[in-house]
């Protein structure tokens, strides 16, 4: 059996362990050691991946398996990893890892929570080790779904709207994606679903690709937070609870990038060359807007939901740019912006289960109260800006010096206008930190509260070790994925 | 000689004034006759076909009597329904009927 | 010399130890930590020094560029990458001990003067994150390991800055800091990627025959490397930043802005001084001007302020503008013909560092003394400090350019490379030099003489620090009484080669006279009592002392510039519209297709007859069709 199929058996055995357990007790026991599972299995799988390409493993994935499960649509059951999805699992079992524990102590409905929380990752582990476009999609609506419900049932404010809102787009950008593969498979004239073998045919006609392309890659733009889909985002992550949003910002958005990546400029390339000048208009706008939203926000979340509109831009951006280095940029972009928010936003959580406000005016002094979660936060706003030490410096860095191998005014244009968010975002950031975190305690009443617990302390630090261990040794990382990044970029370059 | 236009002429009226009733009646008796009248517009086109145009045949008339026949069963049953529907609600009038719609 | 890696590896440990453990350690274990590690760095640091400029000269006549580590940290493509590594030639080592000196006196001095206060494990682990950082910026091998610990010495400064974090100047004046100087810094980085792209590496010492194809995108680069520098060194109009700085504690403004970081421009102009020379020869003249007028301004804002730290912080201002002079006058790499200058901007860059840092740390002992910034409270402290009184007053000569004091010799060079260059520049610079004279002897009889605040000092009982903040203050007096007669020539000159230092004659005594001049003249002005010209001057010229008070209110308009353009007429737009328009189409699209369906909705009615009728319409449509065709 395929090693990677455990990153589905796995999850459904937590789903079967929490069906069966009777209290929170064994719902906690069940989740950890799952979580701890996938996080073992991740690590191993990195050191496998590498080990293979020591032993000179040319191939392009690796590890592939296939079982047929549709024949009249040739759609089948094939996995295989590459250095990108390898480097994504990881992010993934780190973030429903220190998921778990920032919803330690989560009320009501707490078995509910789980089961539907362990599906979305079911979907996402699946997303990322398939290499089948119709199996890839299937992962991607269940990943998708338990969304609504998490919002919908354990969500804060306008949640019912929110749920709705960010479902309905995200299942409109799906429909895109939808016909986009199907148009694919029938325009290449394919027999099989498989990515690499379309992508080695690669006679899908041009002007089909002119349709299929922007279909696809709007369709997991939206995912992406592309501008003007991009709306969700605030709401929705307003809204979640905080392992949902640490999941969603963390992992989720992530499959918006990898999708454009792997389908829909992979599999053609010449549209994606021809279009590309639209699509890279509107992620600069992403960037540039995502950040000056993000400086007039109030609600701690809304900052994060825009600060991610702008980090997440910057991947798009990055893939547009269509270099080697910038797409391994882009690559990091997605761990370092994974791991970021998701401290960002297990912080705000955490705070918010405290103060009962996320509104910037009413907090301030919160450094005197609770200094672990302040630190932690400063140290979250500073890898936000782009600190060197910390995995945002290293993303944006290769992304900017890639964005620049492209010799022509429009590009270069646009990545120093991209480059100007480096300065906004130290702005918002240091604006939100100098207000919440220092000067004097606003409301008397939160002198009461405690400092973390030694659950939160867990996903905390978790996540700060992988934010300053991507920034401090990047090199691995980046072989890693630039390795991968290569096919791509030559299927991208033969035209 | 009758011609056949004159039987048709009086079976489209039938058939229209049924019509006519189906649409616009309220009372379920009078809708039962409408459809009644539609049914029986049609025996008589089955007869005057049959008598007209393939004399010496008998398909007609044998299709004419089983339409009857069906549409005296359909009757009965109608009319049981109905009168549940009767004991039930107290009248028989269709906009009343609405419990079972969402 | 492989051990150079322990000095930057020392600091780094000792931030992880004290930032990790600190809070759990007592206060004094922390800082004996810090400083002992900072010790260490001290003693490497003189012993490279020792090491490299013993080894000789090579073949050429030019001390050799040694570079001991240099791994890949981070590879971009084949040719460019981050590699983090150690570059020592005299340049870098001279900075390694001015860092490490002033640090390590900081570190001392540290001691008495936040003794007590909350935080003093993470002050001294800050101080170690600073103080690593710094080093590993003037070690950097390349331009991007410099933009690196350029942004780490950034944030290490916000920190610092904002120690006191309850205090709300204190924060605001750390977001000031790290904001503009990233504003700058943003200038920096798009000069490194045109140079990366065009040099073909991120080294310094890129091929030649790249540089020859890449045109006038060189120049571009290079004066975009320069926003950055102007940004950390508080050039015009970017200088707002180092008065508000001064919200940190004393002996961080002594470390940071004052002996060590605000060089950091300085050192990158000089590092790619041979680029400039060599390619953009223009965008070095405007290096000049800028750093001229920065003088001037400054030194012209420093003549009215009150707060004794602003004071220092414009001369600071001041005195790297004269450094920014004295590199962009340079029109040659020979120092016998136009390239005096850099030798005398790294000469100044050292001297001053050791006199600001004395100024700083005695303001600092002053501080401490009487609780306040503000020279009203002040006023004859020579009686009670008479330590802090002479190493105050020696750190003033020096600056002021007297005999025999460091500060003589190295502005001494600068002005002869201004003359040089042209007599214009070289009067102006003489002008500033002689405001500078004037404005700290109004602080030192601000201080010590002039009017005492009798009120006051009897409330507090002002008295000299305690041994741990006078001794740094004594052995930097004494350094500045001797750096002067280093033969800096010798081991630092924009060729490599060894070039004697000798003074001319006649601009040494011109600039001599007008600094007693100038001298003499604030003694008249302020040495007593009761100042009546000083008071007659400012009322006459209101209008001048009062925008001079207000720094000509720059800030006033970056004020208006930041909150009301970007803020209310960029983000709040922009953020209406993200709620208001894009979110409300998506809105409407909701809407509508829920208004479509309650229509289509109204067509399901259940209603048999309404079907019939619908459908028997339909089929009469479908006849008509069917027979018309």
């Amino acid at each position: 059996m395929n090693f990677l199929n455990l990153f589905v058996i796995i999850p459904l055995l937590m789903l079967l362990g929490l069906w069966l357990s009777k209290n929170i007790k064994q719902i906690r026991g069940v989740m950890v050691c799952g979580a701890s599972a996938l996080l073992a299995l991740s690590v191993v799988l990195v050191f496998m991946y590498l080990g293979e390409r020591q032993a000179g493993n040319e191939a392009e994935m690796l590890f592939v398996s296939s079982i047929e499960w549709y024949k009249p649509l040739n759609i089948a059951y094939t996995l295989g990893v590459d250095g990108i999805s390898v480097s994504m699992l990881l992010l993934s079992s780190i973030i429903v890892f220190t998921g778990t524990f920032a919803s330690w102590k989560l009320q009501p409905l707490t078995k509910e929570f789980f089961l539907w929380f362990t599906l979305l990752s079911l979907g996402v582990f699946g997303f990322f080790i398939s290499i089948d476009m119709f199996t890839m999609f299937m992962f991607y609506e269940v990943a998708l779904i338990p969304m609504y419900l998490l919002i919908g049932v354990w969500g804060s404010g306008r949640k019912e709207y929110s749920a709705m809102k960010l479902t309905l787009m995200l299942m409109g950008g799906s429909a895109f994606i939808l016909i986009g593969i199907l148009g694919i498979y029938f325009g290449s004239g394919a027999t099989t679903m498989n990515i690499l073998e379309i992508a080695e045919m690669h006679n899908i006609p041009f002007a089909q690709q002119c349709i299929w392309f922007p279909l696809t890659f709007i369709g997991f733009g939206v995912l992406g937070a592309l501008f003007p889909f991009h709306t969700w985002s605030p709401d929705g992550h307003a809204s979640a609870p905080t392992a949902v949003s640490m999941l969603h910002a963390g992992v989720l958005m992530k499959l918006g990038g990898y999708g454009c990546f792997r389908i829909a400029m992979f599999l053609m390339p010449e549209a994606a060359h021809e279009l590309s000048w639209i699509f890279l208009i509107l992620t600069t706008i992403s960037v540039v807007y995502g950040a000056f939203s993000a400086c007039v926000q109030t609600d701690l979340k809304y900052i994060n939901a825009y600060s991610s509109v702008s980090h997440c831009g910057l991947v798009l951006f990055a893939l547009l740019m269509m270099t080697q280095t910038a797409c391994t940029g882009a690559v990091l972009q997605m761990l370092s912006h994974g791991l970021m928010t998701a401290l960002f936003f297990a912080l705000i959580g955490m705070i918010y289960g405290r103060t009962h406000t996320r509104d910037v005016r009413e907090l301030g002094g919160l450094m005197k109260i609770m200094p672990f979660l302040s630190v932690g936060y400063v140290i979250a706003g500073l890898a936000n800006l782009g600190l060197p030490g910390f995995s945002g410096f290293v993303a944006e860095m290769t992304i900017f010096v890639g964005s620049f191998e492209n010799q022509d005014m429009f590009h270069r244009v646009l990545t120093i206008i991209a480059t100007t968010s480096i300065v906004i975002t130290a702005v918002y950031i240091l604006r939100l930190v100098g207000k919440i975190l220092y000067g004097n305690p606003v409301n008397k009443e939160h002198l009461k509260l405690t400092d973390a617990t030694w659950d939160e302390r867990v996903a905390v630090i978790c996540l700060i070790v992988a934010v300053a261990g991507l920034g401090t040794a990047p090199f691995w990382v980046s072989d890693m994925v630039s390795d991968s990044i290569l096919p791509v970029i030559t299927q991208l370059s033969v035209h | 000689m009758i011609n056949i236009e004159y039987y048709l002429i009086v079976s489209t009226i039938m058939m229209f004034a049924g019509v006519y009733g189906f649409f616009t009646r309220r009372n379920l008796l009078a809708i039962l006759i409408s459809v009644e009248l539609i049914l029986n517009s049609v025996d008589i086109n089955f007869a005057v076909f049959n008598r007209f145009l393939f004399p010496g045949q008998l398909e007609g008339f044998f299709f004419a009597m089983f339409a009857i026949g069906v549409s005296a069963a359909e009757t009965a049953v109608a009319i049981a329904i109905i009168i549940n529907i009767y004991r039930n609600l107290r009248n028989i009038q269709v906009r009343n009927m609405n419990e079972m719609k969402g | 010399m492989e051990y150079t890696i322990l000095i930057l590896l020392l600091p780094l440990f000792s931030f992880v130890l004290l930032g990790l453990t600190g809070m759990k350690m007592k206060p004094a274990i922390a800082g004996m930590i810090g400083t002992v590690v900072l010790g260490a760095v001290l003693v490497l640091s003189y012993y490279t020094a020792f090491d490299y400029f013993s080894a000789g000269r090579d073949a050429s006549g030019c001390y050799p560029t040694l570079m001991p580590y240099n791994p890949t940290w981070l590879p971009f493509t084949e040719t460019l990458n981050i590699s983090l590594g150690i570059l020592l030639d005299p340049i870098s080592v001279m900075m390694l001990i001015v860092i490490s000196t002033v640090s390590f006196m900081v570190h001392i001095y540290s001691f008495g003067y936040m003794k007590g206060e909350k935080g003093f494990q993470r002050y001294y682990a800050f101080l170690s994150l600073f103080t690593m950082s710094m080093l590993g910026l003037v070690v950097a091998t390349n331009i991007f390991q410099m933009y690196l610990f350029w942004e780490l010495v950034g944030v290490s400064s916000y920190l610092l800055i904002g120690f006191y974090y309850t205090k709300k100047e204190a924060i605001a004046a750390s977001k000031k800091a790290f904001i503009v100087t990233r504003f700058a810094d943003l200038g920096f980085l798009i000069g490194i990627l045109f140079y990366g792209y065009y040099a073909g590496t991120f080294s310094f010492t890129p091929q030649l025959q790249a540089l020859a194809t890449a045109g006038a995108i060189i120049p571009l680069s290079l004066g975009l490397m320069f926003i950055g520098g102007a940004g950390k060194s508080a050039m015009f109009p970017l200088h707002i930043w180092l008065p508000d700085a001064m919200e940190g504690p004393t002996p961080v403004s002594a470390l940071i802005h004052a002996a060590t970081m605000v060089v950091a421009g300085v050192y990158l102009v000089a590092r790619m001084f041979p680029l400039f020379i060599g390619y953009a020869p223009e965008v070095l003249h405007w290096v000049a001007y800028i750093g001229a007028f920065t003088a001037f301004y400054a030194a012209a804002v420093a003549c009215v302020q009150s707060d004794i730290k602003r004071v220092l912080a414009f001369s600071t201002i001041s005195q790297i503008g004269f450094m920014m002079v004295a590199l962009g006058v340079c029109t040659s790499s020979d120092p016998h013909d136009g390239g005096l200058g850099y030798m005398a901007s790294m000469f100044h860059l050292f001297t001053h560092a050791m006199f600001k840092a004395l100024l700083f740390l005695g303001a600092g002992c002053i501080i401490h003394a009487v609780h306040s910034n503000e020279m009203s409270t002040m006023g004859g402290l020579r009686k009670y400090m008479p330590i802090t009184h002479i190493t105050f007053l020696i750190a003033c000569l020096a600056i002021a350019g007297i005999v025999p004091f460091s500060g003589f010799f190295s502005k001494d060079e600068i002005l002869t490379a201004c003359f040089g260059f042209s007599p214009v520049m070289g009067w102006v610079m003489s002008i500033i030099a002689a405001m500078t004279a004037f404005y700290m002897f109004r602080l030192y009889y601000g201080i010590f003489w002039g009017k005492e605040n009798k009120e006051l000092h009897a409330a507090h009982h002002p008295h000299e620090a305690p041994l741990s903040m006078t001794v740094p203050l004594i052995i930097l007096a004494a350094v500045t009484c001797v750096a002067g007669f280093i033969p800096f020539g010798e081991f630092i000159s924009s060729d490599g080669q060894a070039y004697a230092i000798h003074l001319d004659k006649q601009v040494a005594i011109t600039s001599t006279c007008i600094s007693v001049v100038s001298i003499l003249f604030a003694t008249f002005m302020y040495a007593r009592e009761k100042q009546p010209v000083a008071d007659k001057l400012a009322s006459t010229f209101k209008g001048l002392h009062k925008a001079a008070y207000h720094r000509f209110y720059i800030d006033e308009i970056y004020q208006f510039v930041t909150h009301k353009i970007i803020f209310r007429c960029i983000s709040t737009p922009i953020a209406w519209f993200d709620r208001h328009v894009i979110d409300q189409f998506m809105n409407f699209m909701a809407w509508s297709t829920n208004a479509c369906s309650e229509e289509i909705r109204g067509l399901q009615s259940g209603n048999v007859q309404q079907y019939a009728r619908v459908f028997l319409s339909g089929a009469l449509l479908l006849l008509i069709i069917l027979l018309l065709i």
